[in-house]
């Protein structure tokens, strides 16, 4: 579990964070929507430790942050996997040497042990013997999912992701939520994901976070936002047609 | 952002790329592939031009001598010393500057504007040191001997021209790179490869380490990476010499 407790965060004169606590189970997908500039990415970066929070404490299963010691971050970093919204695959390196890259990094196991691990986590992102391809000549759905095999290959305790969806058709979005989702359950993690994306929002977001203008503006599931009245969540949310018509039939019928 | 400002950024990225590697291991593997990359990957070009330019300070020296009291043999003697003092750790390390800085800027600023450095720091890896060390190391130990091929060819280029034009005797040339032979010179070549080395390896880092924005921007970087690097090779070329010569 991940509880934030009251972070700020400024860049200059510019506050992007101010005040935000939340708590985000483990087992359960998580998303952080809002409108460009909200503060998702600076609140999903602090969450991951690549900035530091002026005020308020960020803290991991019970461990705060900002009290651990070196080796104590260290290990928490590599209790950690990310996905990035460019995926973030080394290009210099395959598939397989991408993926063995964190096992190799901190682990000490024999080559064949590494590559069981690998060819187990390409498994289950259902991916197979594409091990010696280079990240330019995977698409990107593909790169997704090997971007979530590394992720997962040293049994994260928590899953971040950025923008999963990010440049992928609707059906290779879906398959990548679900994928994100089964993952979540099936090894007990704790995923954060940021998303701009109102399919995932309604697919998976088993706790939403609606961030705007740096504060917290709203927070349920995704039943709870289809009756929010929160004019913020709403105006955001149900921008389109197509989704106005989906919370109206919603409504319609669970009245 | 001011040029102190730099400056000081440059050192405290040094701090942070002077750590012990996390993995011996995988630290060996990162710094033969760069000894490949930015050293085996520069012999042509280094020995291609070091042929030629010797061949060119020996037909120019060849053609200003035209004093009948100077001997034939200060032809050879002064595209050996040429060579040595000049050509070989200063220009070969200006033309490795050009070639070796865009990579490393373009290489490791490509890695910052796709987040591939943001992964590595999320996975607990100290970039700057898994990523800048081994090419330090890679420069320091591979350009002293790029420099060296650089001194011979250049000299043996300058052979091969007098030959081919028949401007002086190849036994005046031999006896002239014989002749008054300094070993310091090889110590002051040495240290310039050794110095201009590091400068390749770090400036160009420090531009695609620190690169915000696109794939423009690491263009942009580029070009002021290989710009600072020959500038700042040519102001301690000044130095060195004054120290080690003056």
């Amino acid at each position: 579990m991940i509880t934030v407790e009251n972070i700020h965060k400024s860049f200059g004169d510019n506050k992007v964070l101010k005040g935000i606590d939340a708590t985000f189970e483990r087992g359960k997908t998580s998303l952080i929507i809002g409108q460009s500039g909200s503060g998702k990415t600076v609140f999903l970066k602090s969450l991951l430790g690549l900035f530091q929070p002026e005020q308020g404490s960020i803290s991991f299963d019970g461990s705060i942050s900002k009290e651990m010691s070196d080796d104590q971050k260290r290990q928490l970093r590599q209790d950690m996997g990310m996905v990035f919204q460019g995926s973030a695959l080394f290009d210099s390196l395959s598939v397989e040497e991408n993926i063995m890259f964190p096992i190799k990094m901190f682990a000490n196991q024999a080559r064949s042990e590494m590559l069981d691990r690998v060819n187990a986590v390409l498994k289950r992102v259902n991916l197979e013997n594409i091990n010696a391809k280079f990240p330019a000549e995977l698409s990107g759905g593909m790169q997704k999912r090997v971007a979530i095999a590394r992720a997962i290959v040293m049994n994260p305790k928590y899953l971040f992701c950025d923008e999963p969806n990010s440049g992928l058709d609707p059906k290779t979005a879906i398959v990548i939520d679900n994928l994100i989702q089964e993952i979540t359950k099936e090894y007990q993690i704790t995923t954060v994901i940021n998303s701009h994306d109102m399919n995932s929002v309604m697919e998976i977001g088993e706790k939403i976070l609606f961030l705007k203008d740096g504060l917290k503006a709203w927070e349920g599931s995704n039943k709870e936002i289809f009756k929010t009245d929160n004019e913020s969540v709403v105006d955001f949310v149900y921008s389109s047609n197509l989704f106005k018509k989906v919370r109206q039939v919603y409504l319609d019928e669970t009245n | 952002m001011n040029y102190l400002e730099h400056v000081g950024k440059y050192f405290l990225m040094l701090k942070q790329v002077f750590k012990r590697p996390q993995k011996r291991s995988v630290f060996g593997a990162a710094l033969f592939r760069e000894i490949e990359d930015l050293g085996l990957k520069s012999i042509g070009i280094v020995a291609f031009i070091s042929f030629f330019v010797g061949g060119v300070v020996s037909i120019q020296t060849a053609l200003n001598v035209e004093s009948p009291l100077i001997p034939k043999s200060l032809i050879g003697f002064a595209t050996k010393r040429s060579m040595i003092l000049e050509f070989a750790p200063t220009f070969a390390s200006i033309i490795l500057a050009g070639k070796v800085g865009s990579f490393i800027t373009s290489s490791i600023g490509t890695m910052r504007v796709t987040e591939q450095i943001d992964a590595l720091e999320v996975m607990g890896i100290n970039s700057l040191n898994y990523l800048v060390l081994p090419k330090i190391l890679a420069a320091l130990l591979f350009y002293p001997l790029l420099v060296f091929l650089a001194i011979f060819l250049g000299i043996f280029g300058g052979w091969i021209a007098g030959v081919l034009t028949d401007l002086f005797h190849s036994l005046d040339y031999i006896t002239g790179i014989q002749m008054d032979f300094d070993p310091f010179l090889i110590k002051y070549a040495f240290i310039k490869s050794v110095v201009f080395a590091f400068v390749i390896a770090t400036i160009p880092s420090y531009h695609g380490y620190y690169v915000k924005g696109g794939a423009l921007e690491v263009g942009r970087a580029s070009t002021q990476a290989v710009v600072w690097t020959s500038v700042v090779i040519i102001l301690l070329n000044y130095f060195l010499t004054q120290l080690l010569l003056g």
